[in-house]
């Protein structure tokens, strides 16, 4: 983490506040928190902000505040970070329907850890992942603390389609397809629960700082969520965390 | 009197689509902004018939749509040249063009620049998803249902009175931007110029890049000289601004625009300045850059330079008096004669094209 914001400027309109250099939840854990306190502020001119593993990109208009003001305010916010308290983090569960034809390469992740698929089910099922940040598709999640014991390399040649909902694993991280996408990660289960519904409100049920917990399900289990979820019915399971369950 | 107007689209040209200033509020939920990818010209369009700037209209791409106005409407053309006619007769870009039932918008050929805009006075009546009517096809979100626009699909427009009473006005020839094949695009480097090596700055300040057949909406590929990088092209992924520079391992460089993702793990060596996004807007393979730093501070005072030159146009618009059924046959048009008279044709650029997944092979042919 760096003692003090570097701040990078990205283009006329936009700048990026770097808090450090690398994938912590206190990093991460930082720039929630002065997203917090720029939502606070309300500052004039201040057109969008995104939040990231390690750094906030905000979009803001020269015409009412200039770079050179808008950093001596951010400046300005910095300490307030340091009495900033986040909101207590919420855990999100992803019930999931691991390997079959909905998980096709749960047997190669297995094989490559030397375990049996059982094993690698129950290690990535058994930990509470940070969402560090959403990017790439809408309600794609970056999601931190996955047991290396269970690492795979990507695919060697990726595939042209993969549904919504899957549930894969890229070398040290894993992760849900938001929607349907072309991808390279190895697929070991897919979840019937909609992680971006343009229609929903919110169109994306989890944010920045909440968890994630994959919860296995049966064949018919899946069946029936799809099917409130198709009805409109399915209520999304979103629970404060427990810290007990702190595992990191 | 009803109070929407009906579009029908007879042909959806090769890619037509809804586009407001773009969709900011899902940002950190990983949804792409969108939005039109050349703000003046819509911006223009807009103030035309009477909306505000921010009004959603129709976006397309190297081959105009054509539809078939159901009721009284008025329209503004603005951005690329496409030869807009009104039942097949040439008619002026960048003014007010009021158009009856049963009339016929359609587009000839590209003679310049790569997107046109067409705005409705009123607006388009579509929902807000997300806070926006820009369609990003990729996410099935915004515009008409989430893609862009067919043959047959029918577009609602808002009727209203003091649409239908608007003064006719049309922007002074000096205000109209042109669309050279070789264009300087002012940048402010970072936000990771430090990830490159002093050579590797000088050559983005010195070399001529070329606009590959990868360009979209989402950004453009550039051909040239690698532009290199002390160690790693990598970083831990951040936000992307429209125009980010990024440079990957093969330090050749990709203009980020409006589709783009929300975040990225490639370098970004340089931010294209708003005031100059427009330019690569319009820009289509082939076409060449050359990139030039300025301050920050200065990338600001352009931007201001550039407010006041909006207000100028808006307040030297000029009043048109004709007639529309006569303004279509003689407004000032001297090329619109020779491009329906069997066109001389210039150089020939091919370009790739994305539309719902499936890729398009585009051939386009210069009208001399």
């Amino acid at each position: 983490m760096y003692h003090k914001a570097k701040y990078l400027p990205a283009g006329d309109c936009g700048v990026v506040v770097e808090l450090g250099n690398a994938i912590t939840p206190q990093i991460n854990g930082r720039v929630r928190g002065f997203l917090l306190v720029l939502e606070d502020a309300k500052l004039e001119g201040i057109v969008s902000v995104n939040t990231t593993y390690r750094s906030l990109l905000i979009q803001y208009d020269p015409l009412r505040l200039p770079y050179g003001k808008l950093v001596e305010t951010l400046r300005g916010l910095e300490s307030r970070l340091y009495t900033t308290q986040l909101p207590p983090a919420r855990v999100l569960e992803v019930p999931t329907l691991y390997g079959g034809e909905f998980g096709p390469d749960l047997d190669f992740v297995a094989e490559h850890a030397g375990m049996s698929t059982d094993e690698v089910v129950r290690i990535h099922h058994s930990t509470e992942y940070l969402v560090y940040m959403l990017g790439f598709t809408p309600g794609f999640s970056y999601l931190g603390g996955m047991d290396t014991a269970i690492e795979t390399p990507r695919l060697k040649t990726p595939r042209g389609k993969i549904p919504g909902g899957s549930v894969g694993i890229a070398g040290k991280q894993t992760g849900i397809y938001s929607i349907d996408s072309p991808g390279g990660w190895q697929l070991i289960g897919r979840t019937p629960i909609l992680l971006y519904n343009p229609d929903g409100e919110p169109p994306i049920p989890h944010q920045t700082g909440d968890y994630i917990r994959f919860v296995p399900i049966s064949r018919e289990e899946y069946d029936s969520i799809a099917q409130a979820v198709r009805q409109g019915t399915y209520e999304y399971r979103l629970l404060p965390r427990k810290e007990a369950l702190v595992n990191e | 009197m009803s109070n929407t107007t009906a579009i029908q689209i007879i042909s959806p040209g090769l890619l037509t689509t809804v586009q407001d200033d773009g969709r900011y509020a899902y940002q950190r939920f990983g949804m792409s902004i969108s939005g039109v990818m050349d703000q003046f010209s819509s911006h223009v369009a807009n103030f035309l018939v009477g909306n505000a700037p921010v009004e959603a209209v129709l976006e397309t791409t190297l081959m105009g749509p054509s539809m078939e106005m159901q009721g009284d409407c008025v329209i503004a053309v603005t951005g690329a040249d496409m030869a807009p006619q009104i039942n097949g007769k040439p008619v002026p870009m960048w003014q007010t063009l009021p158009v009856s039932k049963g009339m016929v918008l359609s587009f000839a050929a590209l003679a310049s620049g790569a997107r046109s805009y067409i705005a409705f006075a009123g607006g388009i009546d579509l929902p807000e998803v997300m806070g926006s009517r820009s369609t990003y096809a990729k996410a099935k979100v915004g515009g008409l249902e989430g893609r862009p626009l067919r043959a047959g699909d029918v577009l609602r427009v808002n009727r209203l009175q003091k649409s239908l009473d608007l003064k006719r006005i049309r922007v002074p020839e000096q205000h109209i931007p042109k669309y050279p094949a070789q264009q300087v695009l002012r940048v402010v480097l970072g936000p990771q110029d430090d990830y490159f090596t002093k050579e590797g700055i000088d050559t983005l300040c010195t070399a001529q890049y070329t606009v590959s057949k990868e360009c979209d909406r989402m950004g453009y590929r550039l051909e040239g000289v690698p532009i290199a990088h002390k160690e790693s092209a990598d970083i831990i992924s951040d936000g992307i601004m429209i125009g980010s520079v990024q440079v990957p391992g093969n330090g050749l460089p990709i203009i980020l625009m409006a589709d783009r993702q929300t975040t990225g793990g490639y370098t970004k060596v340089a931010t294209v300045i708003s005031t100059d996004l427009p330019k690569v807007a319009q820009a289509k393979a082939g076409d060449r850059f050359r990139f030039q730093v300025v301050s920050v501070e200065e990338s600001q005072q352009i931007l201001v330079e550039q407010a006041k030159r909006m207000q100028a146009l808006q307040t030297s618009c000029i009043p048109v008096v004709e007639a529309p059924a006569q303004q279509a046959v003689t407004a000032p048009q001297p090329a619109a004669p020779a491009r329906t008279a069997a066109p001389a044709m210039g150089r020939v650029i091919h370009q790739s094209l994305t539309i719902d997944g499936v890729n398009f092979q585009v051939e386009l042919r210069e009208i001399l």
